[in-house]
């Protein structure tokens, strides 16, 4: 969306190698998501029991469903760094194979996360039940929407990388930036199967 | 940027096929091992607790140091501050809120 | 089809709303008239509205500010009106139901509409100067979040004629602003408005940030940075860390009331004490990210008219610094009364009373550079020493509100609504006209009239006294915040006063605008214009270019060697413009209409979901990520200004200087 036209101007004589302000934007901005999933923990740990006579984490989570998602969460990961390997060599259809692959494990994890929340409303424990759910559901579907973004955005550079030879510096620096925001989600994964799930199951 | 500069940070700055499955086996292996602490019960609810925090730690600095790069080069410097002023801030809130929320609950009795 | 949408939202039973929709809707069928009479409409669109230059983005900001200030000026003096009146079985001329959407609006308006966008305009004009950059970052970005904040007040002001505003105050505490209490569309439209200049001044923090951190001039570390430059990455850094806070808070009240959740219900295990601890986590660094910019506004003026080097440079941003960090650890301070412990209260109230000491350094700095100095008082000036004096018995009345003993008789009362009015009028207030009257002539080439100025901060200083200091005297005889009508002989006098303080301010502000129009008529007056580019001999390099600088600003990169670039290089005889050349082509970013509607559809998004017309929501929504992707896509994004072209803008510059130098 931006572009770094006056900085390479105005910084071009001292500094010999400098990352793009594209990525580091993207960088700084992420750190604001990474305060937004933050808060949310902060909400989800004062209202963790606040049941309200309703159900427990214990006895609606299970472990199946989320091992899946975590599973291809990670497996994800890895297809992504190996498309950013194949940007880096210019590498065009190895790059949408890889992008393509990432997506798909990515929609899987969302039919999962779906999938979970239609059951635990139809049974009753939907987001409206207590404050406990409310705080479980934000969170989570918090993170879900970021991937479905993040597959939006996917799909978005799939096409305006097809049909091409090359990558040119601001393609890259796309590339880059849903690279951080990708592996940045893995990390709110992480804490998410941990604090929200693990520690509710214990 | 000439090109053997760009080719000497490859490694660092982008990432290799064995880094990735590195980190990648790494990541699977803390994972594995907190859904087993976990569901094993073999600790206290209290240690289960902790030994998870300390496992998702491990992992979340693997992650980003094997998938989102982050290192101690000079020209990461800004990146690196950034991060850590930010894990600062979500500490503050984070601990903050939980702090007074008890704090009042307890005062208020309404808990 | 309409979703809450009918006739009846239309407030025609409320005769003050009837006049003043009338009153908006002849001006501005009047101004849209002139446009269209003087043919300006393409001029308006191709050189402003769709601009990416932060040049004129910032005077975009200004003007949006202005606008806010009368709009929530008006709501001042209504109140003040009230309460002059409603005294005594008297009920005055605003029954609750509108007063409570008036000082709800009034709060909201100068914080988020007035406030910011002041304080970011002087961002836009100043920080990219003051580094020797061409322009931000990130420039469509740049655009992009002025539209987000123009959004944000449009809705804000519709909702005076579609519907009504929230009641719930400028935070809408819950449970008072939960659907079972405040079913009306007040309380959504005042989420929807904020959650989208939100979006707005977060990308500002993000911009300002990058632009700081990555595009100085060569040579200027971060210690040869202009103070204001540096209140300016605080302030940066705090809306990052803060912003988000508050786009969670108020996503969660909203969920609460469009999906039925029970985060801060009464029922349902909800907790509004929760909100309260967010909210503020947010809010108090928001008080900081308006004063730090009013700071740094100071610390240039305040040496530029003594002649003399700001006094303690170091010190000064060390205790900036120290600002930032302690602002995020004193939240508690704002309810004190809510219920927590002594020991959470006591952490709190010292936190906040530790602020008064970089905050104290900073007054002694700038009081030691006028020591000694040549002090020319100059309107400008004006506003500085007016600030040092009620700065300061707004900072002591805020060190008695942190004792947490104290707060529990002064918490809510008018005590504490003359406290933050005296930081915030004699702080942030006189800081951006401060900060308006001394770069005025940077952004247009001609300076504002100095009797008008004067005028002007007479009538709002005085006035400003007038206003507040009764309210001390209120909030110790025990009247709350908020209050329609009362029946104490005590009090009556007292808003008497208050009402006269803040007719004197109307004055100011009327005094204001004469000063703008008596300025722009006498423009070419050669007293006026400014030729140089640097009419008050300052220090800093925005005073290198020309006024107003060319699009690319400098079409050299100036080298920087010294604290005060530019006044070590007057003084040693070194031409910061390097002038002659030789000129290199200058890369420019192209204006883009993305921006614009991005803004657009943000408008429908959000004021689909106030009514709860979800088809008009979804085409919103789809409007504006499609509007993004095409942008994406877009690779006209730049272009180069030949260097003759270059050359020719700045040797026509040099002569005008050599001109008036021989005169």
């Amino acid at each position: 969306m931006a572009h770094d036209t006056t900085l390479t101007d105005a910084h071009g004589h001292d500094d010999h190698h400098h990352e793009s302000p594209v990525v580091f934007g993207f960088w700084v901005y992420l750190m604001t998501d990474c305060i937004i999933f933050g808060t949310l923990f902060a909400v989800f740990a004062v209202l963790h029991d606040q049941f309200a006579g309703g159900p427990t984490g214990k006895e609606l989570f299970e472990i199946g469903g989320l091992a899946a998602e975590t599973a291809l969460l990670l497996v994800s990961s890895i297809t992504y760094g190996f498309g950013m390997i194949a940007a880096h060599k210019q590498e065009v259809n190895k790059v949408i194979m890889w992008l393509g692959v990432t997506f798909l494990l990515g929609a899987g994890f969302l039919g999962l996360e779906i999938n979970e929340f239609r059951h635990l409303i139809a049974d009753g424990a939907g987001p409206d039940r207590s404050a406990f759910l409310s705080a479980f559901f934000t969170l989570v579907s918090t993170h879900g929407l970021h991937v479905s973004f993040g597959l939006l955005w996917i799909v978005t550079l799939m096409v305006q990388l097809s049909g091409t030879t090359e990558i040119p510096e601001r393609m890259m620096n796309k590339l880059t930036c849903l690279s951080l925001f990708w592996h940045f989600l893995d990390i709110v994964w992480i804490c998410v199967f941990t604090f929200v799930y693990l520690a509710s199951m214990m | 940027m000439s090109t053997e500069h760009s080719a000497a940070h490859d490694s660092a700055s982008h990432g290799s096929v064995s880094s990735y499955v590195t980190g990648f086996i790494l990541a699977v292996i803390l994972t594995v091992a907190a859904f087993g602490v976990a569901f094993s019960h073999a600790l206290s609810p209290s240690g289960t607790l902790m030994a998870i925090t300390v496992l998702a730690v491990i992992q979340v600095l693997v992650h980003l140091h094997y998938f989102l790069h982050m290192s101690v080069s000079p020209e990461k410097r800004w990146d690196n501050q950034v991060f850590i002023f930010t894990g600062l801030f979500v500490f503050i809130l984070i601990v903050g809120t939980i702090f007074i929320m008890v704090n009042t609950s307890t005062n208020m009795m309404s808990r | 089809m309409l979703g809450r949408l009918s006739l009846e939202a239309l407030p025609l039973d409320v005769p003050i709303l009837v006049g003043t929709f009338i009153g908006v809707a002849i001006v501005g069928i009047a101004v849209l008239g002139l446009i269209t009479y003087y043919g300006k409409w393409g001029y308006l669109w191709k050189e402003w509205l769709i601009s990416v230059d932060h040049k004129r983005l910032a005077v975009m900001y200004v003007v949006l500010a202005l606008v806010a200030l009368f709009r929530g000026f008006a709501d001042a003096i209504m109140m003040r009106t009230q309460l002059a009146l409603a005294y005594n079985g008297n009920p005055g001329y605003l029954p609750p139901h509108h007063y409570d959407q008036i000082f709800s609006a009034h709060g909201t308006i100068m914080i988020f509409f007035l406030a910011m966008a002041f304080m970011t305009g002087l961002f836009n004009l100043v920080v990219p100067l003051q580094i020797g950059a061409r322009d931000v970052a990130f420039p469509f970005l740049n655009n992009f979040s002025f539209w987000m904040t123009a959004v944000g007040f449009i809705l804000v002001n519709v909702s005076l004629f579609i519907g009504e505003f929230s009641q719930c105050g400028w935070l809408a505490y819950p449970p008072l602003s939960e659907a079972q209490f405040s079913p009306g569309v007040g309380v959504d439209y005042y989420l929807v408005a904020l959650q989208i200049a939100g979006v707005g001044t977060l990308l500002t923090g993000v911009n300002f940030f990058v632009t700081i951190i990555k595009m100085r001039a060569p040579g200027m570390g971060l210690m040869k940075m202009p103070v204001f430059t540096w209140t300016a990455l605080c302030a940066s850094i705090l809306i990052m860390v803060a912003f988000p806070v508050l786009t969670v808070a108020l996503a969660l009240l909203g969920l609460d009331r469009y999906l039925g959740m029970h985060f801060f219900t009464n029922d349902g295990g909800g907790n509004q004490m929760l909100y309260l601890s967010l909210i503020w986590s947010w809010g108090h660094p928001e008080v900081y990210i308006l004063i730090l910019p009013a700071f740094g506004v100071f610390s240039e003026v305040v040496p530029a008219f003594s002649r003399k080097p700001l006094f303690g440079y170091t010190a000064m941003v060390y205790a900036t610094c120290a600002i930032l960090v302690l602002s995020l650890v004193v939240w508690v301070h704002h309810f004190f009364t809510m219920g927590a412990g002594p020991d959470v209260n006591a952490f709190f109230g010292i936190m906040t009373m530790i602020i008064s000491i970089p905050t104290g350094v900073k007054l002694f700095n700038w009081m030691l550079t006028i020591y000694k100095g040549r002090v020319e008082y100059h309107s400008t000036m004006y506003w500085a020493i007016g600030f040092m004096i009620t700065f300061t018995i707004g900072g002591m009345t805020g060190v008695m509100m942190a004792i947490p003993a104290a707060d529990f008789v002064l918490h809510n009362s008018l005590f504490l609504i003359a406290h933050f009015h005296n930081v915030i009028i004699g702080g942030v207030y006189f800081g951006y006209v401060c900060g308006m009257n001394f770069w005025f002539p940077k952004a247009f080439g001609f300076k504002l009239n100095e009797t008008w100025g004067k005028a002007a901060f007479w009538f709002w200083c005085i006035g400003f006294y007038f206003a507040f200091t009764p309210l001390y005297v209120l909030g110790f005889e025990g009247m709350t915040r908020r209050m329609n009508h009362y029946s104490n002989p005590d009090w009556y006098p007292w808003l008497l006063v208050a009402e006269v303080g803040a007719v004197m301010i109307l004055l100011g502000i009327v005094c204001q605008l004469t000063q703008l129009y008596v300025s722009i008529r006498d423009r070419n007056l050669p007293q006026n214009v400014d030729v140089t580019g640097d009419p008050w001999d300052a220090r800093a390099l925005e005073w290198s270019t020309s006024s107003p600088p060319p699009v690319y600003n400098f079409a050299i990169i100036p080298h920087v060697h010294e604290l005060d670039a530019f006044y070590h290089n007057k003084e040693n005889g070194i031409d910061t413009r390097s002038a002659g050349g030789p000129y290199a082509p200058v890369h420019m970013p192209k204006n883009t209409s993305a921006g614009i509607f991005c803004g657009l559809f943000s408008l429908i998004l959000g004021f689909a979901l106030v009514w709860h017309i979800w088809w008009a929501a979804a085409l919103g929504l789809v409007g504006l990520i499609a509007t993004v992707i095409a942008r994406s896509a877009d690779k006209d994004i730049d272009y180069y200004i030949p260097a003759e072209e270059v050359a020719r803008i700045e040797n026509e510059h040099s002569r005008k200087l050599m001109a008036q130098a021989a005169e």
